[in-house]
């Protein structure tokens, strides 16, 4: 298992997505799967370095492993901002017409959808969110 | 991430090249808020974009609809990965893109 931890800034987010893309390399990642996870990883990071501490900087821990019973990766991403479960947040109606479509919220409804598993959990004042995507 | 322009009469191309993320979505959001005027024919050449993320999607959704308004937008040379991110998302269902 490999980890990084990033100041949460959206100014990181190359820095997080170069880290993401130099392992995922090197497992031979399909590259469509590696385009998905880039996409779950920004929106996930993004998300912390934006609302997790409000005015204060703090950090984004990132963890990256190897399945090791399948072809796959699991991705963690921890933070000591404020308690936030990201999947209790409703799913967007995808259906509605532009107009009425609100112009957010998609971020995580796609990692949902990219993800082959999303967990989450509080404890001792972090934010861990974990999901699994396989090959 | 770059962006041509280029307009002939009432039409607006715009060429997007590169990554359309959180980092370079706001330079597309400054061209979208200079709000089209006079333009009633809106095409978005995705010919060299490799990838979208959240972030692009609304400014894309922003697009569409000033452009509903007061004519058309179009979304053409769309690769297979972002028309997959378009048919999670729904997208496909509200851009007109071109095949």
């Amino acid at each position: 298992m490999k980890e990084l931890k990033f100041d949460a800034k959206v100014e990181e987010l190359d820095a997080v997505l170069a880290f993401l893309d130099t392992e995922l390399e090197s497992l031979d990642c399909p590259m469509k799967v590696q385009t998905e996870l880039d996409l779950a990883v920004e929106e996930l990071f993004v998300n912390i370095a934006n609302y997790a501490y409000g005015d204060k900087t703090g950090y984004a821990l990132m963890k990256f492993a190897e399945l090791e019973n399948a072809r796959g990766v699991s991705i963690t991403f921890v933070d000591e901002g404020m308690q936030y479960n990201p999947l209790e947040r409703p799913d967007p109606d995808i259906t509605l017409p532009a107009e009425q479509r609100p112009v957010g919220g998609l971020g995580i409804f796609l990692v949902k959808k990219i993800a082959d598993e999303v967990n989450y959990n509080y404890s001792d004042g972090k934010n861990i969110f974990n999901f699994i995507k396989k090959f | 991430m770059e962006i041509k322009t280029s307009k002939a009469g009432s039409e607006l191309v715009i060429a997007l090249e590169g990554r359309l993320d959180t980092i370079t979505a706001p330079q597309f959001e400054a061209e979208v808020n200079k709000g089209f005027d006079g333009i009633t024919s809106l095409i978005i050449d995705m010919k060299k974009l490799d990838y979208i993320s959240s972030a692009g999607l609304r400014v894309l959704l922003k697009a569409q609809k000033i452009m509903a308004k007061q004519g058309s937008m179009t979304v053409k040379n769309v690769s297979q990965e972002l028309k997959d991110i378009f048919e999670v998302t729904g997208f496909n269902d509200i851009l007109n893109i071109e095949e």
